[in-house]
C-alpha cells in the first residue's frame, strides 16, 4: 500500500517542474501549460489527504479547482489569441508595453 | 514537458502527464475526479490548447536551460524548496496518517461527491457555473476581431 508521503512527494516534484517551467520558459503559450501542471500538483495533495482522512470535502474543492481552471484556460487563451493580433508573437520578453 | 522547444510536442507531453495523474487517482480510490481529469484536462482543456497553438503558427522558441547564471540560480532555487519541502513531507511522515481511509472507496464514487455537491455545496456549485459562463462570454468577447 502506497502511504500518503509518497503521494505527497509526487506532488512536491510535480509542482516544481511546474514553478521551473514558469521561470524558464518563454512563450505565453507553455507557461499557461505549467500553470495548469501546478494546479494539477495541489489536486493530487488534496485528493490523497481526503482519502487518507475520510473527509469528503477535499474532491468538491478538487472540482472546484478544475472549474476554475477550465476559465481561467478560457480567457487566457482568448488573452494569449489577443495579444498575438496585435504584436505577431506571444514570446513574453517582447512584450514589454508596461514598461515604458 | 518542460524543456520541449516545440510547443506541439511539449502540450502531448502535458496531455501524457494528465493521463498517469488519473491513473494515480484511480489508486487514491477517487474514480469520479480520475474520470474528471481525463476528459476535462486532457479532453477540453489541452484540445483548447492544441487548437490555440496551431491557430499562432509559432516558430521555435528561442530558450535554453543551459550556459546562462540566470538560469542556473531558477534551477538552485526550485530544486532548494523541492528538497525542503520533500524533507518537511518526510520528517512529519510519522504525524500524517498512514493508511488509506476505510471510507475512501465510498467517498470517491460519482454518487457521494454527488450528494455533497448537491447538499452541501450547492451555492458554490452554482457560483461555479457562473464562472463559467462569465469565462465563455470573456473568452469570445477576448478573442472577437473588433469590438463594437
Amino acid at each position: 500500500m502506497t502511504s500518503l508521503a509518497n503521494y505527497l512527494i509526487i506532488s512536491a516534484i510535480l509542482f516544481s517542474i511546474g514553478a521551473a517551467g514558469v521561470l524558464f520558459r518563454r512563450n505565453a503559450i507553455i507557461i499557461f501549460m505549467c500553470i495548469e501542471l501546478m494546479l494539477n500538483a495541489v489536486n493530487l495533495t488534496l485528493i490523497a489527504f481526503s482519502q487518507f482522512l475520510g473527509e469528503q470535502s477535499g474532491q468538491v474543492l478538487v472540482f472546484f479547482v478544475m472549474t476554475v481552471a477550465a476559465a481561467e484556460a478560457a480567457v487566457g487563451l482568448a488573452i494569449v489569441i489577443a495579444i498575438y493580433r496585435n504584436k505577431e508573437t506571444v514570446h513574453i520578453d517582447d512584450l514589454n508595453l508596461l514598461k515604458g | 514537458m518542460v524543456t520541449r522547444k516545440n510547443a506541439v510536442s511539449s502540450a502531448l507531453l502535458l496531455v501524457v502527464t494528465f493521463c498517469f495523474l488519473a491513473g494515480i487517482y484511480l489508486t487514491l480510490q477517487a474514480q469520479f475526479l480520475a474520470v474528471v481529469q481525463v476528459a476535462v484536462y486532457a479532453g477540453a482543456i489541452m484540445v483548447l490548447v492544441l487548437f490555440v497553438i496551431m491557430l499562432l503558427n509559432l516558430k521555435e522558441e528561442r530558450f535554453s536551460l543551459t550556459g546562462n547564471w540566470k538560469t542556473l540560480l531558477g534551477v538552485l532555487g526550485v530544486g532548494a524548496i523541492c528538497a525542503q519541502v520533500i524533507a518537511i513531507i518526510l520528517l512529519s511522515k510519522d504525524k500524517i496518517p498512514q493508511t488509506i481511509s476505510p471510507k475512501a472507496a465510498v467517498q470517491g464514487t460519482v454518487e457521494s461527491v454527488g450528494m455533497m455537491l448537491y447538499q452541501t455545496y450547492a451555492f458554490p456549485f452554482e457560483m461555479a457555473s457562473l464562472v463559467l459562463i462569465t469565462a465563455a462570454v470573456g473568452a469570445i468577447v477576448l478573442a472577437k476581431k473588433k469590438l463594437q
